[in-house]
């Protein structure tokens, strides 16, 4: 059996799938291309599809990232021919850019991830109303959050979990660029969103169109997206073998 | 061509804007705002370019109910192929919204809109709702208003679009005569085009005053115009439906499809982009049905029986599977198990199962690709299950994985309610169906019955609890635990049936069966009981069999925010109370009453194709309790459905299947010698 890992964008309309709609679209879009998909055992076989992490109703991607186990010695496939023959079978908006066969033993994106990039596009706001806010909560040693997990009011503390921060100006308004933890939990945009203290109004986070820019894997050490655009490594070669 | 012309030409035929930049803000604060975007795979793309004259004809096909529910309905799904094939046809799809992103609509502004090209629907030239559920009319008012539309359709102009209805419910559409345009009867397949060709002319005549469309449109044969015909009372009941215009039928016939072959639609069927029910590939493998249970209004009125060739219904389901990504397939019909060629199609899926199966062997892991085709594991399924053990044989060859539960719809506890219904089943039938069922590992068994069935007694009602009882006993020799749910609905009598001169059973009177009934549940052990509101269920009586007094009762409900009466959540029985009080009319003469044989019915001037003396036979042979076989394979009865338009049943095998032509496991044909039910012979004797 060989694992591949695929990214994909999310992108126009389809942003108003749900994760589990988009899970649903694409099993049927590997069977449609014909592509020799591994079941599970059982009485309801299921294709073996390994999803990251999901991606919430309306929000936009042009990092996300899916593993599926194809059957050894069936059918006929090149992993450099997926991006296009999957897109085919897909609804526009849902593209696959890039896809690359991994090591057993790989750890699932789940595990993997520990990073996000998010892009705010946050309409009608005067980007000196958001400097401030930015400058605050990067220069702040903690900021308290209150969430509800669980039913249960809790106060978490965001700043582990914030790195990179930006602000920009767009013909709308402003952009915000973060990079949001996902360990040991991840950050949602909206509770990112709502801990921002600007100096003037903000909109309704419903109006903020929010897109993920990067997953980031770890690898010895270092920041990594999980498919690489380059060959697979020498090193990921021979842990393959 | 010259400029000059193309400017001419998309002067008349620019399609109408997209509102998607108007809607999208809107979709961030819905629920599931997936069920608006369109896009699905199998779509359509609406080519709105045409050299017709007056430009191309314009469909909406809306369903009045949510996108989950609406965008399966194959109808639908076949008409919106066909007017895209139409050289001038251009066709496009609704669905309601939701009641939170209506509130968002109408405080911004924003009208109905189409879900292909998010265009509003007040600039098409025909909204087409199929209409499928009598709760869904205040859905039909919502929408239309929607759209911009003047719900009633004697304040339209012409510049406003032709409201048309379609499906089981229009055999009696006078509840909502007020609001339609036009109504079609019957199949959908040729009368469709001929439509859009009435409204070509219309528009290439420069589009005039709305009732030279609309005379036009009631000569077309199917179509039934309710402005056309003059309705006059006395009382509670009708003293006549007389035609107002001129060159209009006395009485309209439904059309008939003589060829189901000549139809292979929907060729892409829509594979949408979030959950909706039935979400699976479909492939109708015979229309019509001629069992003659006598509740069942789908059976009487889409008589004769014609079936799919086989081999269509091979390369339907094989190209399907492989253009959708499914991996479900439903083979529908109204009781798939008679299909003469059942036999071969299964054999076949079967066996392509199977090469998916020793596939999966090798490969220790189950696997898709070559596998006879399928991409994978395929599960088929028979939405409607005959009560027999061939029904059930058939059931595990297909479902060769998960066996989680089955369901039979006995519809009555008794054997005599049975033979009244004329859905003959034994019990032992049931309890063999049961067995083999319980005994191939399914786990749990799903019963249908209806309570409120003419002549039923107490008896008969506690006979469901019996049988429910039994059937616990049957699978105990095969699981711990044998589960089984009994689901009871009220009965409602409809149009172009036997039944449908009966007087409905009240709220009290359903509520009081339900009562006894789960009495009698709490000492079955295993055994589960649901039931449908009663309530509800006089809702649908009402509007079933309603006249058009009852226009401005569903316009009342509508106005105080009666819509998606389909979901329980929403149904609000005060409001129709209410609104039937508030016009002076009575819930009693129109569900409750029992009418006689020579009252005029509110869809006297409709033709299903039945004789109304073979209906009115059938009624007394009901009370007779005396049973009726299947036409397919024994003699005509001449109930009209074929006689009447010169066509005839199709199907691919003389014989029946196994099972006997009444589908029950019993078999009812005539030289089989002792058959526990009196037949009833036409004509006397
Ligand atoms: S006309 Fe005769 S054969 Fe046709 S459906 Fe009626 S009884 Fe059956």
């Amino acid at each position: 059996m060989t694992r591949v890992r695929l990214r994909y964008s999310k992108l126009g309309k389809v942003r108003f799938l749900s994760h589990r709609d988009v899970a649903r679209v694409l099993e049927r879009a590997v069977r449609r291309a014909g592509l020799p998909v591994a079941y599970s055992q059982g009485f309801s076989p299921r294709a073996r599809l390994h999803f990251g992490l999901a991606l919430s109703t309306g929000f936009e991607s042009i990092a996300e990232y899916l593993d599926v186990d194809l059957v050894d010695g069936v059918g006929d496939w090149d992993v450099a021919e997926l991006p296009e023959s999957l897109s085919a079978c897909l609804p526009d908006g849902l593209e696959v850019g890039a896809a690359t066969t991994i090591p057993a033993g790989t750890p699932s994106l789940q595990d993997a991830v520990s990073w996000c990039t998010w892009q705010l596009d946050i309409p009608g706001v005067a980007p000196g109303v958001l400097a401030a806010a930015v400058e605050r909560l990067g220069s702040a040693d903690s900021i308290p959050l209150d969430l509800v997990r669980k039913g249960k009011q809790v106060r978490e503390d965001l700043r582990p979990l914030l790195g990179d921060l930006v602000a920009e100006r767009t013909a709308e308004g402003a952009r915000l660029v973060a990079d949001l933890g996902t360990k040991p939990r991840s950050v949602r945009p909206a509770e990112f969103y709502a801990a921002l203290d600007p100096t003037g109004p903000l909109p309704d986070v419903a109006d903020v169109r929010v897109l993920r820019r990067h997953q980031w894997i770890n690898v010895d050490g270092t920041r990594r997206e999980p498919v690489s655009l380059g060959p697979p490594s020498p090193h990921a070669q021979e842990r393959a073998s | 061509m010259s400029a000059p012309m193309a400017a001419a030409r998309s002067a008349v035929s620019s399609p109408p804007g997209s509102l998607w930049d108007r809607l999208e803000p809107l979709l961030s604060r819905v629920e599931k705002p997936a069920r608006y975007i369109g896009g699905e795979d199998g779509a359509v793309r609406p080519d709105w370019s045409s050299d017709a004259p007056g430009g191309p004809v314009s469909w909406l096909f809306t369903y009045p109910d949510t996108y989950e529910i609406g965008l399966p309905n194959q109808g639908l799904q076949i008409l919106a192929e066909i007017v895209a094939e139409h050289p001038h046809g251009v066709a496009e799809r609704a669905y309601a919204p939701w009641v939170d992103l209506e509130a968002e609509l109408r405080a911004n502004g924003v009208p109905l809109f189409s879900v292909d090209g998010h265009r509003p629907a007040g600039a098409f030239d025909l909204i087409g709702f199929n209409l499928s559920a009598e709760l869904t009319y205040t859905n039909l008012v919502n929408l239309i208003d929607l759209a911009g539309v003047p719900v009633r359709a004697a304040e339209r102009r012409a510049d406003h679009p032709l409201v048309c209805v379609g499906g089981h419910c229009t055999y009696n559409p006078e509840p909502v005569a007020d609001f339609v345009d036009l109504v079609v009867l019957g199949d959908g397949e040729e009368v469709v085009s001929e439509i859009t060709d009435v409204v070509l002319d219309w528009k290439a005549a420069g589009r005039p005053d709305r009732r030279s469309v609309l005379e036009a449109l009631a000569r077309v044969p199917g179509v039934y115009v309710p402005a056309a015909y003059e309705v006059s009372y006395d009382g509670p009941r009708i003293r006549a439906i007389e035609p107002r215009w001129p060159g209009v039928p006395e009485v309209v016939e439904k059309r008939t499809i003589a060829d189901l072959g000549e139809w292979p639609y929907p060729q892409s069927q829509l594979v949408p982009l979030t959950e909706v029910v039935h979400d699976r590939l479909n492939v109708e493998v015979f229309r019509g049905c001629t069992r003659g249970c006598r509740f069942c209004q789908a059976g009487m009125i889409t008589r004769p029986v014609r079936e799919r060739p086989a081999d269509q219904v091979r390369t339907m389901v094989r190209e399907g599977l492989r253009r959708t990504g499914y991996d479900e397939v439903a083979l529908t019909s109204l009781s798939t198990a008679d299909f003469s060629g059942i036999a071969g199609v299964i054999g076949d899926l079967a066996g392509r199962q199977q090469d998916a199966g020793d596939l999966a062997g090798r490969s220790g892991s189950g696997a898709a690709g070559d596998a006879g085709d399928l991409c994978g594991p395929v599960s088929v399924s028979l939405p409607s299950l005959r009560v027999d053990a061939f029904g059930v044989g058939i059931a595990a060859e297909l479902q060769q994985g998960r066996r989680s539960g089955l369901t039979f719809a006995p519809e009555a506890g008794t054997w005599r309610m049975r033979q009244v219904i004329n859905k003959l089943i034994t019990d032992d039938d049931l309890y063999g169906a049961v067995e083999a069922a319980y005994s191939q590992g399914w786990r749990r068994v799903k019963l249908y019955f209806l309570t409120g069935l003419p002549t039923e007694t107490d008896q008969d009602t506690l006979g469901i609890a019996e049988l429910a009882r039994n059937c616990v006993e049957v699978g105990r020799p095969h699981l711990r635990s044998p589960g089984v749910t009994v689901s009871v609905g009220g009965f409602v009598p409809k149009p172009f049936t036997p039944f449908q001169w009966f007087g409905q059973n009240t709220v009290a009177e359903l509520g009081r069966k339900i009562g006894l009934l789960r009495d009698e549940f709490r000492s079955v052990r295993g055994a589960q009981m649901k039931w449908h509101d009663p309530a509800a269920t006089q809702v649908e009586g009402l509007l079933s069999r309603g006249d058009r007094r009852l226009g401005p009762v569903i316009e009342s409900v509508w106005r105080r925010g009666g819509t998606f009466q389909e979901w329980s959540e929403c149904f609000d029985l005060d409001l129709w109370a209410g609104a039937m009080a508030e016009h002076g009319l009575s819930m009693d003469d129109y569900v409750h009453r029992h009418r006689t044989e020579d009252e005029v019915l509110p869809w006297a001037h409709l033709s299903a194709g039945l004789h109304q003396d073979f209906l009115w036979q059938d009624w007394r042979d009901a009370l007779a309790e005396v049973g009726l076989p299947d036409c397919r394979w024994t003699p005509c009865y001449d109930c009209g459905a074929c006689t009447g338009y010169g066509i005839e049943h199709v199907v691919a095998s003389a014989t029946p299947p196994a099972g006997g032509s009444q589908g029950t496991g019993q078999g009812l044909a005539w030289d089989r010698g002792a058959v526990p039910v009196q037949l009833g012979v036409r004509g006397g004797s």
